[in-house]
């Protein structure tokens, strides 16, 4: 069954979500004062849901205030989706509330798993990709569609392994999520970015793998690098710095390939002021309109 | 079968001892653990992160280091049970209490505690504090205002410190905060309020008999009992400066008056 990502659909929009398709940011309290005097605002902005299920305050009363002028876009770090035990029902039912309420324009989740017998590891955990993963996979992605109803666009994560049992490929595994459940994809470029540099994948290879026409949003963010004395070394997904230049070489032959997307700008550590982030979103709508011009070029 | 990948994932984030899964691809022992790694320190490092975020005095007292072995400690003792983190503030004085390293600062769990109220109080239910007309007309009237009930707000509440904990949070509130706190007799014993009316959560010294007079009030007691339950022989307890309080901070968020029967 195929859900609608916006419900009701808003006229003059993507009919894939309601989000505009160019940069937005995600969203720091601290910029509050900022975004709502810009006189040129980002498109959209993306909140993390477990930050807005306290029962009021200014969390509620910020989200409710920059929900009268921008899209939002609701972005869960805590459903573990991935996990071989069934989902939490309070969980969901805290996230169906905050859909309720906010009727955010997307709404998405990772391909990972964070609780496991009663912990949450506040962490996104990588996957096996096999027969029994998958079939569990979309059972979740089913019932979170079914009680939001609303299409649910899935994350692709950032991995620093591989499992030695799984027997699907990253994009494999994320083509054939898409194909049973009909749900849509938001696209991390920087965690294709950092799982292909530590699992020794090409990136355009993984990205040609992927259903193009199921992404409805990218994400963009900074990595951080961690090297070892035999030479070899880990991309870390931090957040915690600017997109860095070939995320957003890969970024460009994305919207070459499949148009300009809503894009979000990612900056969660060391989060700097406002005008820097604004920056980036900006430079994530240059990039985009040079990548369509020259795309049209070549087509030419 | 499918469930025991996961589960051995668990157990080993969940204990540093036990070696990192053995079922991942990796050249070598050495590149599987260290690839492994990144996942026990996210673990662990956002945890620590977001203690550290939630209780910054609490940080400021033990400094950085011990405050991090400190809660690496409780999120291996005490992992979240929750994705909302709001709730992981809950327990943590309680942690530090039984904390044996932290015995020799005997306020730590008390700090810790005033830190958590903090952020109970930004996250509570919003409501719409009394307006001050309402206490007026109470106050002309104190036949109706020894039978009036209040209901409190939700982000309300208060605690009882051995030591003097609202003035060593108060003090790091100070640009100076070793000045200030070389003024502060850390033995005295305080009472502490944590509230907030609008969006800012404030933190207030109680006078004495405030507490049990909130208390009182928290229970649904009249004001008249309420009043009676503040004002023990020992300590001068001032009515007035009780009702003000009430005003001052915006506490109560309805009143009903009913005479007892």
């Amino acid at each position: 069954m195929i859900f609608p990502t916006h419900l009701p659909p808003t006229p003059g929009l993507p009919a894939d979500t309601g989000l505009p398709r160019r940069a937005g940011v995600g969203f720091k309290s601290a910029h509050f004062d900022d975004l709502q005097h810009d006189p040129d605002p980002p498109a959209f902005i993306e909140v993390h849901a477990e930050n807005y299920m306290g029962a009021g305050g200014l969390p509620h009363a910020q989200l409710g205030a920059i929900r009268e002028s921008l899209p939002i876009s609701l972005h869960g770090v805590g459903l573990s989706i991935g996990s071989t035990a069934a989902l939490d029902p309070a969980h969901l039912g805290r996230l169906e509330a905050l859909v309720n309420r906010y009727q955010p324009a997307a709404f998405s989740e990772h391909l990972a798993w964070s609780s496991h017998g009663g912990t949450f590891f506040n962490d996104l955990l990588p996957l096996r990709y096999d027969a029994a993963t998958l079939q569990r996979v979309c059972e979740h992605i089913d019932q979170v569609q079914q009680q939001l109803q609303r299409r649910l666009l899935l994350e692709n994560p950032s991995t620093y392994f591989e499992f030695a049992g799984s027997t699907f490929t990253e994009p494999e595994f994320i083509a054939a999520v898409v194909r049973r459940t009909g749900c849509g994809l938001l696209l991390d470029v920087n965690n294709v970015h950092v799982s292909c540099h530590n699992n020794g994948h090409d990136p355009l290879a993984y990205l040609a793998a992927l259903p193009m026409s199921a992404v409805a949003q990218i994400h963009l963010a900074g990595h951080a690098r961690e090297q070892f004395d035999d030479g070899s070394s880990l991309l870390i997904d931090n957040h915690g710095s600017p997109v860095s230049d070939p995320v957003w070489q890969l970024y460009a032959h994305v919207v070459a390939v499949a148009g300009p997307l809503p894009t979000l700008i990612e900056w969660d550590t060391d989060v700097p002021e406002y005008a820097t982030l604004r920056a980036q979103a900006r430079m994530a709508d240059d990039m985009a309109t040079h990548a369509q011009m020259a795309a049209r070029e070549r087509a030419a | 079968m499918t469930a025991a990948y996961q589960h051995e994932f668990a157990a080993a984030l969940r204990d540093p001892a036990r070696p990192a899964v053995q079922s991942l691809r990796g050249a070598t022992l050495a590149d599987r653990a260290r690839r492994f790694a990144v996942h026990r320190n996210n673990f662990v490092a956002s945890l620590v992160d977001a203690l550290a975020a939630s209780f910054p005095v609490t940080q400021a007292l033990v400094g950085e280091g011990f405050f991090a072995a400190m809660a690496r400690e409780r999120v291996f003792q005490q992992p979240p049970r929750s994705p909302v983190l709001i709730d992981y503030v809950d327990g943590f004085a309680d942690f530090i209490a039984d904390f044996s390293p932290a015995a020799t600062v005997p306020y730590l769990a008390d700090v810790a505690r005033i830190e958590a109220l903090r952020v109970r109080a930004f996250h509570a239910a919003d409501a719409l504090p009394l307006p001050e007309v309402a206490y007026r007309d109470l106050a002309a009237s104190p036949a109706a205002l020894a039978d009036t009930r209040l209901t409190l707000h939700p982000s309300c509440h208060w605690m009882r410190s051995r030591h003097a904990a609202y003035s060593i949070w108060q003090a790091h509130q100070d640009p100076d905060p070793a000045g200030a706190l070389a003024v502060v007799d850390i033995d005295r014993a305080e009472d502490v309020l944590v509230t907030r009316a609008t969006f800012d959560v404030a933190v207030v010294a109680l006078p004495h008999g405030a507490f049990e007079f909130l208390e009182a009030v928290r229970t649904g007691l009249t004001l008249a009992t309420a009043f009676n339950a503040a004002d023990s022989p020992a300590a001068g307890v001032d009515c007035g400066e009780l009702f003000s309080l009430l005003i001052r901070h915006g506490l109560a968020v309805s009143a009903q008056t009913q005479a007892e029967t």
